[in-house]
């Protein structure tokens, strides 16, 4: 690190916790040295508050020993009012913060004064910042700083990745070259499957069926780390395992819903020493020191491989032998996943997407930050925009596009001259119309767009635990619950008592089982490297070792009906319940089979044959009708597909929920800000309508392009069903026969069943709405009126 | 076609249109409720938030259309028209010609709403009430009335279904009133269990879920 530390930007690979953080900090302590200058030296960013806090302890350990003057100050939501306002007067020699912060810090007018004389920043947890916005978001900032400092150097550390080089140009200087330092990467793992009595069941996640012997793996090992990957299935885990937890062993639980001191308390405790195990998910997948790891339990396949190899690193961080790893998998498809995932890491082969340019809705955030600290000129930022690795190829037309949402909204009806956000002053810079709309952008800033969350409060004025914070759950699932609903929160089962001021209220359940646990976490889709492993593993000659199980299942499935095949697209067709059933293979991960069911079920309702709803996992879209699909390629056509995305695929809730989230980054809306919602709810009106009304009378306009770029990928996974039509080019295998098939089975234990609005959904609400005025007798009353008038053509 | 929802209030042959519009076909009169034209202009003046500003021309247009299919001879604005006063001056002289040319013919009544409670320079007649026997019409719904349209609650109803739930504005009837959905595009609702509307209607109440065509199930609580 010491020989290249002059160069401009450079980057250091290493495995999870190789300690390449404090080899980032080298540098920067030989400069400071015994006799600092006074002022800012070196910035680090991470990804994580507890992580910055958790830096200041380590750093300030060696430089206390050394005796030197250096001052280190972490920097987040968190800090006190007062100590932020210290730091902007008199800012340390180190400054420890996160992105968003530091996009905070350079939207103030003293920012070239606070960061005068930065010489150096440090970027940690690199790979999982250029995941998302917050990385791009930290280029631009970057760009930023770069501008206010010419000779500022970059250091970004990153875990192991697929695309090195690609990864150094997102965070180098364009077009400065990077360096790229790979360190050791240390002995393989000793990873394998964790084996049980019990078979796992046929669909869900979670792992439940296996509790004793993760107890009997936490007994025989110092600390376990039991990875999930949501937070609800985390919770399900963590109350069984205590449920069955005879020895009681110490065992804490730890994710991002649970309030800040309940996590605080268990990281606390880890860090002495005091537990056997956690149960957390990807809020621990980020290097903090968690003490001497030396088992990590994967629950659930973990539909990445590149992820899975991150989070093995932390057994075992500390010495030079091999991580101990062990994958459970949730259920009978993720059998064959876990054995495809475990071949991967082992054969060194990580996969990830390539990144796409970086997006428009940040960029119009950052425009208004700049306008926010100062007036700017639009050819400068322009060059500095694209001095950041992720805007590179941005054109000069996409960033007066963003300008131009940014000053008047961007609208074809020119209808806000009068309110412009930003005005062109006569030497030609921009700047705020409205001093006071700073104070506005600084609350809304940042590109983490949280579902909207409730917190969950222990209802009650008196006892030990009235009015504890317990955590949070999305507003959807708190609009959902009914008084005396039971559901699981920081391990406990609680009952939701009532909806007060937007806090969820509950007290303490006696019972053991909880009515409801779906407050979602993070959904992953399979990557696409993953799925052809699996399809290639179907067809070996002799299939691989799993366990008997799983291999008569498969057999099965071939007499039955096909094994799927990496250049087809296996279509089943077959009655159940007395309803049509099809069921498509095509292996695109869980988003974009998604996205494929309300593409095919639109196609299947313009062919009359009603469509009532589907269902999607990773593998498979399986499809419930009144009518059977006789010709798979009436569906599947792919140019009719194409066509969709334009058309209808425009009107589901998935693009909803992407525009809603690009309108808040790039500031059309506000967020949600606290207590700032409660009142007059019929004021407030949905983002939903917003974008149906722009699709109607502005078509063009920049939030839709960039919404629609966002289906390509993401939540709505669009590039993935492009690449299995690629990949297919229109062979499917078309099996029709009379019962369930073994691969299709498990479809129909699935949650998360989506309804498709049409022509038999509509028979359906008629259907309930006639039953309950039947029941109440009301119907009589409304009888009345009808026969009176006669039919509605009476109306002129 | 247009479908709508028949039923007998206060003796009174009644229709919900589609969109959320009341029609009395016997006097010929169009009931429209809460429109908040000119939305979009009150935000980006209070909060610099610059929404699409499409909403009045797709009220407009709906209005337009509904007006066109009933040919009514005499519209009621049940209040809320604008959503607030200086919205109405504000409004572009397009979306102000397209209201004088709906208007044209017709014998028009502003009901005066919390949002708009003065006159607007707009003909027509500016009512704080208006009674047409036998119903009475006006912005909020009053404790102890009958045979009263109103609407300013902006209603909506959530129905479960198997698979799917359904959330629509909707209106909302027992023996004594009827409450109008918010016939605007740019507005939000208030469920039917909020303790504001479940304590106006009666206990038989029905909500009729806009759409077409409108359906009819018991007011959820």
């Amino acid at each position: 690190m010491l020989a290249r530390a002059l160069d401009p930007s450079l980057m250091l690979i290493a495995p999870t916790g190789g300690g390449k953080t404090l080899a980032g900090f080298l540098p920067s302590l030989v400069e400071l040295g015994a006799d600092p200058e006074p002022g800012l030296h070196t910035l680090y960013i991470s990804p994580l508050k507890a992580l910055a806090a958790d830096m200041r302890r380590n750093l300030t350990t060696p430089i206390n020993d050394l005796g030197l003057p250096i001052r280190v100050e972490d920097r987040s939501g968190d800090t006190s009012q007062t100590r932020k306002k210290a730091q902007r007067a008199d800012p340390p020699h180190i400054l420890l913060t996160t992105p968003e912060s530091l996009a905070l810090l350079l939207s103030y007018e003293d920012a070239p004064r606070i960061f005068a004389g930065l010489k150096r920043v440090v970027v940690d947890e690199l790979h999982a910042l250029a995941e998302s916005k917050r990385g791009d978001q930290l280029m631009l900032c970057l760009s930023r700083l770069q501008a206010m400092c010419p000779g500022l150097r970059r250091i970004g550390l990153s875990a192991t990745v697929e695309d090195p080089p690609a990864l150094a140009r997102f965070v180098a200087p364009h077009p400065a070259p990077c360096h790229i330092v790979q360190a050791d990467p240390g002995p393989d793992p000793d990873i394998g499957m964790l084996t049980t009595d019990t078979p796992p069941p046929w669909s869900g996640g979670g792992g439940r069926y296996a509790i004793p012997e993760v107890l009997q793996q936490v007994a025989q090992h110092k600390t376990t780390l039991i990875f999930h990957n949501t937070r609800a299935q985390a919770e399900i885990f963590f109350h069984e395992l205590w449920l069955a937890n005879a020895d009681g062993l110490p065992i804490g639980i730890h994710h991002g819903s649970l309030a800040l001191e309940q996590r605080k308390k268990v990281e606390a405790a880890m860090v002495a020493g005091q537990l056997r195990a956690v149960v957390c998910t990807g809020s621990l997948d980020l290097g903090l020191d968690w003490g001497d790891v030396d088992l990590v339990i994967q629950v659930g396949a973990p539909k990445n491989v590149k992820r899975l190899v991150q989070r093995i690193g932390r057994a075992n961080h500390r010495y030079n032998a091999p991580s101990k790893a062990l994958i459970l998998p949730a259920n009978r498809w993720e059998v064959i996943e876990c054995h495809a995932a475990i071949e991967a890491v082992l054969a060194h082969d990580l996969d990830g997407d390539p990144r796409g340019p970086g997006p428009l809705d940040v960029l119009c955030q950052h425009i208004l930050i700049t306008a926010c600290a100062a007036p700017f000129d639009a050819d400068a930022l322009f060059k500095e925009v694209t001095g950041a690795g992720p805007y590179r190829t941005l054109t000069r037309a996409q960033f007066d596009d963003c300008l131009d949402f940014v000053a008047t909204g961007g609208y074809a009806l020119r209808a806000y001259d009068r309110w412009q956000r930003l005005m062109q002053r006569d030497d030609g810079l921009w700047r705020l119309r409205d001093p006071r709309l700073a104070q506005q952008v600084r609350m809304n800033i940042g590109t983490i767009i949280d579902t909207d969350t409730l917190k969950v409060r222990m209802k009650g004025r008196s006892g030990a635990s009235a009015g504890k914070p317990l955590g949070e759950v999305e507003e959807s699932f708190a609009a959902s619950l009914v008084p005396g609903d039971t559901f699981l929160m920081g391990g406990q089962i609680v009952r939701f008592e009532s909806l007060r001021e937007m806090e969820v209220q509950v007290s303490r359940d006696r019972g053991r089982k909880p009515k409801l646990a779906v407050f979602s976490g993070t959904k992953f889709a399979t990557s696409t490297q993953l799925s052809v492993r699996i399809l290639d593993l179907l067809h070996r000659p002799a299939l691989p070792n799993l366990p008997r199980h799983t291999l008569d299942w498969i057999r099965l499935q071939a007499q039955v009906s096909h094994l799927p095949r990496t250049g087809r697209i296996l279509v089943e067709s077959f009655d159940h319940d007395e309803r049509a059933h099809t069921c498509i293979y095509g292996f695109a991960g869980k988003n974009a089979q998604q996205t494929l069911g309300l593409m095919v079920t639109r196609q299947m309702e313009e062919l009359g044959l009603g469509p009532l709803g589907f269902v999607a996992t990773d593998y498979a879209t399986l499809i419930w009708s009144v009518a059977h699909v006789t010709d798979p390629m009436q569906v599947l056509n792919a140019d009719q597909l194409q066509d969709g995305l334009e058309g209808w695929l425009a009107d589901n809730a998935l693009m909803k929920r992407s525009f809603k989230g690009a309108a808040t980054i790039a500031g059309l809306i506000t967020r949600n800000l606290p207590g700032k919602r409660s009142s007059g709810r019929q004021a407030t009106f949905s983002s939903d309508i917003l974008y149906d009304t722009l699709r109607k009378y502005d078509p063009d306009h920049l939030l839709l392009q960039i919404t629609r770029t966002e289906a390509m990928r993401g939540l709505i996974g669009f590039g993935r069903i492009d690449e299995m039509l690629t990949r297919t080019q229109g062979r499917i295998d078309h099996v029709v026969t009379d019962q369930v098939t073994p691969f299709a089975a498990p479809l129909f234990l699935e949650v998360g069943k989506v309804p498709v609005n049409g022509a038999g959904r509509e028979a359906l609400l008629q259907a309930e709405a006639d039953r309950l005025m039947e029941q109440s007798g009301l119907a009589t009353l409304i009888a009345t009126g009808q026969n009176a008038d006669g039919n509605a053509d009476g109306i002129r | 076609m247009t479908q709508g929802f028949h039923f007998t209030f206060a003796a009174t042959q009644l229709m919900l249109l589609p969109s959320g519009a009341l029609w009395w076909p016997d006097r010929t009169l169009l009931c429209v409720s809460d429109l908040h034209l000119g939305k979009s202009e009150r935000i980006v003046r209070r909060s610099g938030d610059m929404l699409p500003p499409y909403e009045s021309r797709d009220t407009l247009g709906r209005l337009e259309e509904d007006l066109r299919h009933t040919n009514a001879s005499t519209v009621v604005c049940l209040g809320d028209s604008f959503d607030d006063l200086l919205a109405a001056q504000n409004l572009p002289e397009a979306e102000i010609l397209w209201i004088t040319r709906l208007m044209a013919g017709r014998r028009w009544i502003w009901i005066e709403g919390n949002h708009d409670p003065g006159p607007v320079e707009f003909g027509g007649t500016h009512l704080a009430e208006l009674h047409e026997t036998p119903l009475t019409f006006r912005h909020i719904a009053q404790d102890g009335a009958t045979n009263e349209i109103s609407g300013h609650y902006h209603p909506k109803a959530r129905l479960q279904l198997r698979g799917g739930r359904v959330s629509r504005p909707c209106m909302l009837v027992d023996a004594n009133r009827v409450i109008l959905p918010a016939y605007g595009t740019y507005t939000g609702g208030l469920r039917s269990d909020d303790a504001a509307l479940s304590d106006l209607m009666r206990e038989d109440a029905i909500a009729v879920l806009t759409g077409s065509p409108p359906r009819p199930i018991p007011m959820p609580r």
